[in-house]
């Protein structure tokens, strides 16, 4: 489906939002977009198609062509300065909050071009969620913090509810329950990065983009915290990046390897594939030497 | 420009290395206990067939070694991809070297059996099937060492030929005790001297699916026996 055809069909609505997440022109039903999927079973989410990335004069990315199933999770890994969060910022738009960023070629979400004019990107930043590599609460209440997004897009529900639903989703409510009121950043470093897993859950979006989300974490909130991504991805798509491959190996479904020919040079996708592929019988020698450790 | 970087993993490489000798190693201990045990059958010598039997044990501590290095290496090193697939190649490697060592005790066990009961006829078949064994065995070693596919397919061939010798072997031992029946206990334990060198020659072709295996990422069924 074309980007055109599929604005026919969904008019560009106003981000009114008055009594749930807020209401965007982008389309909903994933299912509906039926001619895009990498098996019989899987939608696809997020596409990319001929993607370069540049900041200013710099080329970041470099024909990115990736499909990503929808409620899978996706891992990507690769050396540093290879793009990788480059890649991830792409698909909420957040590297237009760099001056002289921009993009050439397509980025799809359901199939509709996500860097379209008419699409804003403030109501693709609700509907495709991030969380950071440092756990990044607001200086406010547990509650305050989870309730954020939805206060600022006039929910008219159920706050309590809604506040009680995200924390239960994000693994949190039996720690917390009883204290909703304290400041967030009183909690430990796990815990305020499932804190803040709930504030990205409670505007209910559909994918959650995962910048190193355990890279500040010891090993037991870092467990949690991929415990966590298994049980929640039957709603999102979960895109992570990670420095750390046996966590890639552990938790994703999808992997994708990228990599730079050096300082200053683009990133590439180099493999992308399933991840029992990628990390047990890599078709590419790069990525081989990569995941073995072998970089000379 | 590609930016040269440092080699990296070097101990680990070296661990690798050190783990496919140890392999070797246990290769030529049971290519060794296979020769000696024919040598015992052939020359009815009950001692060098105690020393196979005794000897054997130095095989499983070595098989168990490898194994420990193995664990060690996949909980220390957590590899991936090539590096895993050849850790886990050579722990089943090290299974079918020993079983094969237990296949080369029990031809020595035989010969203690039959003692120094005159031979109720010459070996020849027999001393066949064990030349063309050992011989896969070592080719299915060199396959693995020079991960050589095409090598290890030859041998999975070959091992038709070990089969068809057995066959042979079996029917002769037949007619060997519907002739006398007192042939029958002798030409029962050289049945089983037979099966044990057709066991020895059909593990040769697990060592070669694991080339495979290592090569390819894929698992592959090379030689089907018929026992």
């Amino acid at each position: 489906m074309t980007t055109q055809e599929t604005q026919e069909q969904t008019p560009v609505a106003p981000a009114v939002g008055v009594n749930g997440p807020v209401s965007i022109s982008l389309p909903t039903d994933i299912r509906e977009e039926t001619s895009e999927r990498t098996s019989e079973e899987e939608m696809i989410a997020l596409e990319t198609k001929s993607l370069d990335m540049y900041y200013g004069d710099h080329k970041a990315l470099e024909d990115i062509n990736m499909r990503l199933a929808a409620k899978k999770i996706i891992a990507i890994i690769g050396p540093s300065g290879c793009g990788k969060s480059t890649l991830l910022r792409v698909f909420n738009r957040m590297n237009e909050l760099i001056p002289g960023a921009r993009i050439e070629g397509q980025v799809l979400f359901n199939g509709q071009d996500l860097y379209d004019p008419s699409v804003d990107a403030t109501e693709v930043r609700f509907r495709v969620g991030m969380v950071f590599q440092k756990p990044n609460p607001f200086p406010k209440s547990i509650y305050d913090n989870v309730a954020f997004g939805a206060r600022i897009n006039g929910y008219k529900g159920d706050m309590d509810e809604l506040v009680e639903r995200s924390l239960i989703g994000a693994g949190l409510w039996e720690e917390v329950k009883d204290r909703l009121k304290t400041n967030a950043q009183d909690l430990s470093g796990g815990q305020q990065q499932r804190l803040c897993i709930a504030r990205a859950i409670a505007v209910e979006p559909e994918v959650i983009l995962m910048d190193e989300p355990c890279s500040a974490l010891d090993p037991a909130a870092t467990l949690k915290i991929e415990d966590l991504m298994q049980e929640i991805v039957s709603d999102y798509t979960i895109l992570i990046v990670t420095h750390n491959m046996q966590q890639a190996a552990r938790v994703s479904d999808y992997s994708a390897f990228m990599s730079t020919e050096g300082g200053g040079k683009p990133g590439k996708l180099i493999e992308f594939g399933p991840k029992d592929e990628i990390f047990t019988n890599p078709k590419d020698q790069r990525t081989q030497d990569y995941i073995t450790g072998r970089f000379g | 420009m590609t930016i040269e970087q440092p080699k990296t993993r070097v101990g680990f490489e070296h661990d690798l290395q050190d783990l496919q000798d140890n392999l070797l190693a246990l290769g030529s201990m049971v290519e060794k206990a296979v020769v000696k045990s024919l040598e015992a059958l052939k020359q009815q010598d009950i001692g060098l067939a105690r020393r196979v039997v005794q000897e054997d044990n130095l095989i499983n501590e070595q098989r168990f070694a490898i194994e420990e290095k193995c664990i060690h290496l996949l909980a220390t090193q957590q590899p991936m991809a090539i590096d895993l697939r050849t850790i886990v190649a050579v722990l089943q490697m090290a299974v079918d070297l020993e079983r094969m060592g237990d296949h080369a005790e029990g031809i020595g066990r035989i010969t203690i059996l039959i003692g120094d009961q005159p031979l109720i006829k010459p070996l020849v078949d027999i001393p066949r099937m064990a030349t063309l064994a050992l011989d896969m065995l070592r080719r299915s070693l060199d396959a693995f060492l020079e991960r050589d596919i095409e090598k290890a397919k030859q041998v999975c061939i070959d091992d038709d030929e070990v089969d068809d010798l057995h066959d042979q072997v079996y029917n002769e031992l037949l007619t060997y005790m519907l002739r006398d029946p007192r042939n029958i206990t002798q030409a029962t334990y050289l049945t089983w001297v037979a099966h044990n060198l057709e066991r020895i020659a059909d593990r040769c072709t697990n060592i070669c699916e694991q080339v495979v295996f290592v090569e390819t990422g894929r698992r592959e069924q090379l030689g089907a026996s018929k026992y």
